[in-house]
C-alpha cells in the first residue's frame, strides 16, 4: 500500500461505498443481459441443429422428425417440450412414412453421465445406429466410445430382444451381443445398460407397429427456433 | 522512452514475468485443459480477453473506485467479462465450449487476472495497465499452448487433431491424462529456472571479467 490513494486517512461515506457497488452491478447487469438476448437465438440454433444432425445419423433413410410426447396413455406430436418432460423424436422418410425412432437415454458412465440418442426401429425390433451426445469419459480410453468407428458401427443392426449384452472383443455370436472396446471395457457396458434401461422405459409405451402417430404438416418439428 | 516503457511492461508478462512459468498462477485451467492444443488456444483466447477487458476498465475508473471496495469492483468487472466471453463461445464454438466446460466461468477465480488489477491495473495509466495485461496474457496462452502442443504430441501422436506419425505410433495416453499435465508442467518449470541459473552465473561471470579488466 504504497500510494497515496491507498494511504488516504479521509475514508469515504458508507453512502459513496453503496452507490460505488450499486452502479457497477447495475452496469454489469446490464451487460450480461445484452449478451444473453444477443446470443440466445444463436446458441438455441446450434443445439436444435445438432439435435436433428444426431437425429438423422442414427436413423438412416431419414429425412424429417417430430417429436413425440407420451400424454394420456398415448404418444402424440407435440408442438412445444416442456423442460424435463420424456420426448422421443419419430423419424419419418420423403414421403411421410414411419422409419423408426431416435430415443434419448441418459445414465452414469465411468466418469460422469453419458447421454446419448440411439434409433430403434419397431417393425424389426433392430438398433439402427447409436450416437453418443454427451460425455466426459476417459480421453484416450473411454472416449472410443464415440471414437471408435467399429464400436459405433456395432450398433447399426443389433437385435434389442431381450437385451442387448457386452461381449469380450472379438466373441460376437448372437444377434443382440455387441463386442466391448478393450481398454474401455466400463464405458462400453454403460452404454449398453443406458440403451437397455431406456428402452425397457420405453417399450410400453410406444404404440404397436403400424400404429405410430403420423407426421404432422406443421415441418420442421421438435424444438426448432425459427431465426 | 514511453515507447520503450510501454513495450518494456508488455513483453515482461511474456518472458522474465510469465505468469505460469514464472510466477506459477493460474494454475487450475493450465492443468485441466491442456490435453490438446486446441483447448489451450481456446482457454488462452478467453483469458486474454478478460484480462485485457479488465484491466482497460480497472484502469481506467481507478481514481472513481473507492480503495475499501476495490476488490468487489475488480470482481464485478471480471465476472461480467468472463460472462460475455463464456456466451460468445457457446454460441460461435458449442464444440470447444463443451470441452472446456466449467473451466470458462472458472476464469473468474483465475488468480493471475484479479493479481494483475490489483497489482498494475489500478496503479498505472491505462495505456500501461493495457500493455501489461495483454503481455500478461500472451505470456498465458504461450504457456497454455506449449503445455497443450507438448501433451496432445506425445499424448495423442497428432496436433490440432492432424495425424503426425502414423499408426505405428503408440500414444502415451497418460500424457492426456491428468498426471501427464503436472509431468510436463514440472519438466517446463525445470527448464524455466535452469536457464536462469545459467543466466545468473553467466551476468556473474561477466560483471566479474568486467571489473577485473578495469
Amino acid at each position: 500500500m504504497t500510494s497515496a490513494r491507498h494511504t488516504g486517512t479521509a475514508s469515504p461515506s458508507s453512502l459513496r461505498l453503496v452507490l460505488t457497488l450499486a452502479i457497477a452491478g447495475l452496469i454489469s447487469g446490464v451487460a450480461i443481459i445484452g449478451i444473453y438476448e444477443s446470443t440466445l437465438p444463436t446458441i438455441t440454433a446450434n443445439k436444435a441443429r445438432e439435435l436433428r444432425e444426431a437425429v438423422f445419423k442414427v436413423l438412416p433413410a431419414v429425412s424429417q422428425m417430430q417429436a413425440l410426447v407420451h400424454r394420456d396413455g398415448e404418444l402424440v406430436a407435440a408442438e412445444a417440450v416442456a423442460k424435463d418432460e420424456p420426448v422421443v423424436y419419430g423419424g419419418y422418410d420423403e414421403n411421410g412414412g414411419f422409419v423408426g425412432y431416435a430415443i434419448p437415454g441418459a445414465g452414469p458412465g465411468f466418469q460422469d453421465t453419458i447421454g446419448l440418442l440411439y434409433g430403434y426401429t419397431p417393425d424389426q425390433k433392430l438398433v439402427v445406429g447409436m450416437e453418443v451426445l454427451e460425455s466426459r469419459e476417459t480421453p484416450g480410453l473411454g472416449d472410443k466410445i464415440y471414437k471408435d468407428a467399429d464400436f459405433v458401427a456395432g450398433f447399426s443392426a443389433l437385435s434389442i430382444e431381450p437385451e442387448i449384452t457386452a461381449v469380450k472383443s472379438g466373441t460376437k455370436s448372437q444377434p443382440n451381443e455387441i463386442d466391448a472396446i478393450t481398454g474401455a471395457t466400463i464405458s462400453s457396458k454403460a452404454v449398453v445398460r443406458i440403451i437397455n434401461e431406456t428402452h425397457a422405459d420405453w417399450t410400453q409405451r410406444l404404440p404397436p407397429p403400424g400404429a405410430e402417430p403420423r407426421l404432422t404438416e406443421t415441418e420442421p418439428a421438435g424444438p426448432e427456433v425459427e431465426r | 522512452m514511453k515507447k520503450n516503457e510501454s513495450y518494456e511492461e508488455f513483453i515482461k508478462g511474456i518472458w522474465r514475468d510469465n505468469p505460469v512459468f514464472v510466477q506459477v498462477l493460474g494454475m487450475c485451467p493450465m492443468l485441466a485443459v491442456t490435453n490438446s492444443a486446441v483447448n489451450a488456444i481456446a482457454m488462452g483466447l478467453a483469458t486474454f480477453f478478460v484480462l485485457v477487458g479488465s484491466s482497460f476498465l480497472v484502469s481506467s475508473f481507478r481514481n472513481w473506485i473507492p480503495k475499501q471496495v476495490r476488490i468487489s469492483c475488480f470482481i464485478i468487472i471480471i465476472a461480467t467479462f468472463v460472462t460475455v466471453a463464456d456466451y460468445t463461445l457457446l454460441a460461435l464454438v458449442p464444440t470447444v465450449h463443451k470441452e472446456l466446460g466449467a473451466f470458462i466461468p472458472l476464469i473468474v477465480a483465475n488468480c493471475m487476472i484479479l493479481g494483475r488489477q490489483e497489482a498494475f491495473a489500478s496503479r498505472y495509466p491505462t495505456r500501461l495497465a493495457v500493455m501489461d495485461a495483454m503481455g500478461m496474457a500472451s505470456g498465458f496462452m504461450l504457456a497454455l499452448f506449449s503445455l497443450g502442443a507438448i501433451r496432445e504430441i506425445l499424448g495423442d501422436g497428432a496436433l490440432f487433431g492432424m495425424n503426425l506419425f502414423g499408426t505405428n505410433f503408440e500414444p502415451w495416453i497418460i500424457m492426456i491424462l491428468p498426471p501427464g499435465g503436472f509431468l510436463t508442467l514440472g519438466v517446463i518449470l525445470l527448464f524455466f529456472n535452469w536457464f536462469k541459473l545459467k543466466k545468473d552465473e553467466f551476468l556473474a561471470e561477466v560483471a566479474e571479467a568486467e571489473r577485473s579488466s578495469r
